[in-house]
């Protein structure tokens, strides 16, 4: 199996030391890789079925366009993890870069589907371009979370930099913790006790907001009341 | 390093040879009469075609607006890349590549000269260090005037010496080679907001219609005795009804016919459409395709759509933006100080619009339905239509009624059932192919030693493996598009340059321009450029000094001196 190593190509087995054997159904597959992989790119990108398990720091574009199957890392993941991805399981121990699950530069296909975990947190912009699947953040967010998203859902368990969900035009955010600032096209409807994401429960009060009226859009974005003290001013429109 | 080209099948149809088996002798960077066969290189070329190298008369691929379109596009350079080789460098993008894959790959296809259409003065410089930057391929740009003040002010006072006299300036500064109208008085008055409706419109704030600037700059482009005629993007493109303007824009200069065209409407597709609005969209093909059957004062070239993904880039900057009303995408509009407009904008044409598959017809139609050649030649606009690697599926569309009938088959049905390609069966033969891809092109240009290969031509050759005896186009319409992409050989000034696809050897094109001089005497001339200097520190953002570009400037410039008419 040959990988680029700069704009060289060599064998994977220069480069790696493999064992197991080899096995026709992917589904059956697990990868178990290991090592200093800061400066890996592309680890299970395209990937279909199976399972990775990374153990490590990782670089970019982790599980880039994957359409199936699963990937643990049990460590960081530089930027554009999950990026384009239309279906599986990407779950992160450590935190993410930027633009995860997002599309890429230039781009308007960010994530489709699927479903992106990551337990620490996540720099900016992930969930760009967002258009179905569910992004789980346990950390804090950087900027413009789920900017431009269409559909899909993310939830966010701490604080949230300035300006989620601008541009957006359909699709979820919630954010359990403080979030800085909103963008000021969005518009207050309500406020709600419990909002579902994933199917799973999340309590509240989150404050409903609808927007990037901007961009024609009717995205939902949940906010934590009791957790945003100055949003208070808000409740006046309602 | 001489070359000999043996047993191939030659297509030279300047110089009359069909087909014909034989051998092409090179040396020193021309065709000779002989070469000493065992100090030259023997290239065996029995069972394949031997074309003079392919030209392209209107194709995007440097200066500013090219350049903002690679800016607005990561996601088209990421989707394609090549490495770095031996002899190429490294480089991106599928619609709008960089310099060097730009010159690779036309060079992959047979081609060996292309024109960059639309250059605003301004931005001249960043346009030739782009074009030198281009390898491989020989290279010319054309300056964009139909909108900029000067040539306005002076026909609007009727100084038609004074005029030419300021273009000559104005092609022999930005080191030009023909002169170029998009929109004419349409691309000033977006600067305000507007467009002009037609022929007869005012431009806003200067006293000349359209019409005026057309015939007044063909008039110019006669008295300096340009290579090649006025370059002209219609008013109206891309409009509904729009056939009528075109075929106004070709009658309005039919008076100052000679021998010679006189205008060049390119990428006439998007310049031939008939309906009220969108939804009665029909093809003007027809209308057009007679006027120019019955008048040799007219050239075209196609402006094909490709159903892909692409990026639409001109200076017309109110056209790119009723693309972005229709389309929603990201763009960029620009207005050049007080030169000309321009707009960027990504684009798919999609098999199942019915706008887009009207498109695709409406080129086809036009050069089925043009029964000359030499008036018609193949381009997409690059990358207005498509990316100008998808030539040679256009090729097989024009040899193969059943590869278009393929592709009908595929598109919107309503837009299949009006489409005239069902009642054409013409189909182009090999010759024809090299008249629409280099011959004739060389003609309209006015280059004497390119597109042939002719004694003392310039060695630029293309070799296709492709058996012209055996193999039936209209079946085989696979093959034809297989030999096309990848020519068996390249060769640029007498070097084999790529091979079956692969570049074994890069070197740099020439850039070729007009040194154009007006008949002016002396004190008019001195008026118009004591006019230059004043006008200049009055308005530009540049001093007079950086807008010249020296000749040196160049890296390998060829200066082309038109011979001065007689002028009455
Ligand atoms: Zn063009």
């Amino acid at each position: 199996m040959k990988v680029w190593e700069g704009n060289k190509k060599r064998a994977l087995r220069d480069l790696f030391e493999i064992d197991g054997e080899p096995n026709d159904s992917p589904r059956a597959i697990t990868l178990r890789i290991s090592g200093d992989l800061r400066k890996v790119r592309m680890i299970g990108a395209n990937m279909t079925d199976g399972k990775i398990i990374v153990k490590g720091n990782v670089g970019m574009r982790i599980g880039e366009k994957m359409s199936g199957g699963e990937i643990l890392v049990e460590g960081n993941v530089d930027s554009w993890a999950g990026c384009m991805m239309t279906g599986g399981r990407l779950e992160v121990k450590g935190s993410a870069g930027d633009y995860l699950g997002a599309s890429y530069r230039g781009s308007r296909k960010g994530m489709s589907g699927g479903e992106i975990v990551v337990h620490g947190n996540v720099g900016n912009e992930a969930g760009c371009f967002m258009r179905g699947g569910v992004i789980k953040i346990f950390g804090n967010s950087g900027g413009f979370l789920g900017v431009h998203m269409s559909g899909g859902e993310i939830v966010v368990k701490g604080n949230c930099n300035e300006y989620p969900g601008a541009g957006m035009l359909d699709g979820k955010i919630v954010i359990c913790g403080l979030v800085s600032s909103i963008v000021p096209t969005f518009t207050i409807e309500d406020i709600k006790e419990t909002v579902k994401v994933n199917g799973e429960k999340i309590m509240g009060p989150f404050y409903r907001f609808i927007g990037d009226i901007a961009d024609h859009g009717h995205g939902r974005l949940y906010i934590s009341k009791n957790r945003n003290l100055h949003l208070k001013s808000y409740e006046r429109y309602l | 390093m001489n070359l000999l080209i043996k047993n191939g099948l030659v297509y030279d149809p300047i110089n009359g040879v069909e087909g014909e088996e034989m051998d092409i002798a090179v040396k020193n960077g021309k065709i000779v009469e002989k070469v000493n066969e065992r100090r030259a290189k023997v290239i065996d070329a029995s069972g394949m075609i031997v074309m003079p190298g392919g030209i392209d008369i209107h194709t995007h691929i440097a200066g500013s607006e090219v350049n903002a379109g690679r800016l607005l596009r990561p996601e088209d350079h990421f989707i394609d890349f090549e490495a770095k080789t031996e002899v190429t460098r490294s480089g991106v993008g599928r619609s709008v590549p960089s310099t060097f894959i730009t010159g690779y790959r036309y060079a992959r296809m047979g081609y060996t000269m292309i024109c960059n259409p639309s250059m605003p003065p301004l931005e001249a410089r960043h346009t030739h260090e782009e074009l030198d930057d281009t390898p491989i391929v020989d290279k010319a740009t054309y300056p964009l005037l139909g909108d900029w003040w000067f040539v306005l002010e002076y026909l609007e006072k009727g100084l038609i010496r004074e005029c030419a006299a300021h273009v000559a300036w104005m092609i022999s500064a930005t080191k030009g080679y023909a002169i170029k109208l998009v929109n004419p008085g349409g691309v000033e008055a977006w600067g305000f907001g507007r467009n002009v409706e037609d022929l007869d419109d005012p431009v806003p704030n200067f006293g000349v219609t359209p019409r005026e600037i057309i015939r007044g700059l063909c008039k110019v482009n006669k008295m300096l005795n340009m290579p090649h005629t006025i370059h002209v993007h219609t008013n109206r493109l891309g409009q509904p009804g729009n056939f009528t303007t075109t075929l106004e824009t070709m009658e309005t200069v039919s008076d100052m016919a000679d021998e010679r065209p006189v205008i060049h409407i390119t990428h006439c597709q998007f310049s031939a459409f008939k309906g009220d609005d969108w939804s009665t969209l029909r093809s003007g093909a027809e209308e057009i395709s007679k006027y120019v059957n019955s008048h040799s004062h007219v050239t075209l070239d196609m402006g094909q759509v490709v159903f892909t993904d692409t990026t639409t880039m001109t200076a017309d900057g109110p056209w790119q933006y009723t693309l972005y009303e229709i389309s929603g995408n990201k763009w960029i509009n620009h207005d050049v100080e007080t030169e000309t407009g321009s707009g960027i904008l990504p684009f798919r044409y999609r098999r199942k619009s019915y706008v887009h598959a009207v498109m695709w017809s409406i080129a086809l139609e036009l050069a089925l339905l043009i029964k000359d050649p030499w008036r018609i030649y193949l381009t997409t606009d690059h990358p207005n239509g498509a990316p100008f690697t998808t030539y040679p599926r256009i090729i097989s569309w024009l040899m193969s009624q059943k590869a278009r009938e393929r592709m009908l088959e595929k598109i919107n049905r309503k837009a299949r059932k009006r489409s005239l390609l069902q009642d054409i069966d013409r189909e182009y033969t090999f010759d024809e192919i090299a008249i629409i891809t280099r011959a004739g092109q060389a003609k309209a240009l006015g280059l004497r030693s390119k597109g042939h290969l002719g004694i003392g031509a310039d060695a630029d050759i293309a070799i296709y493996n492709i058996d012209s005896r055996t193999v039936d186009p209209s079946r085989d319409y696979r093959k034809v598009r297989r030999a096309f992409k990848n020519a068996a050989y390249t060769i640029k000034s007498g070097r084999i340059v790529a091979r079956n696809g692969v570049i074994v050897e890069s070197i740099f094109g020439r850039t070729l321009w007009v040194d154009a001089v007006s008949s002016l005497d002396d004190e008019t001339a001195t008026k118009v450029s004591k006019d230059i200097e004043k006008r200049f520190r009055e308005y530009w953002t540049i001093e007079l000094e950086n807008y010249i570009i020296p000749e040196r400037y160049l890296r390998f410039p060829i200066c082309i001196q038109p011979r001065r008419r007689s002028e009455k």
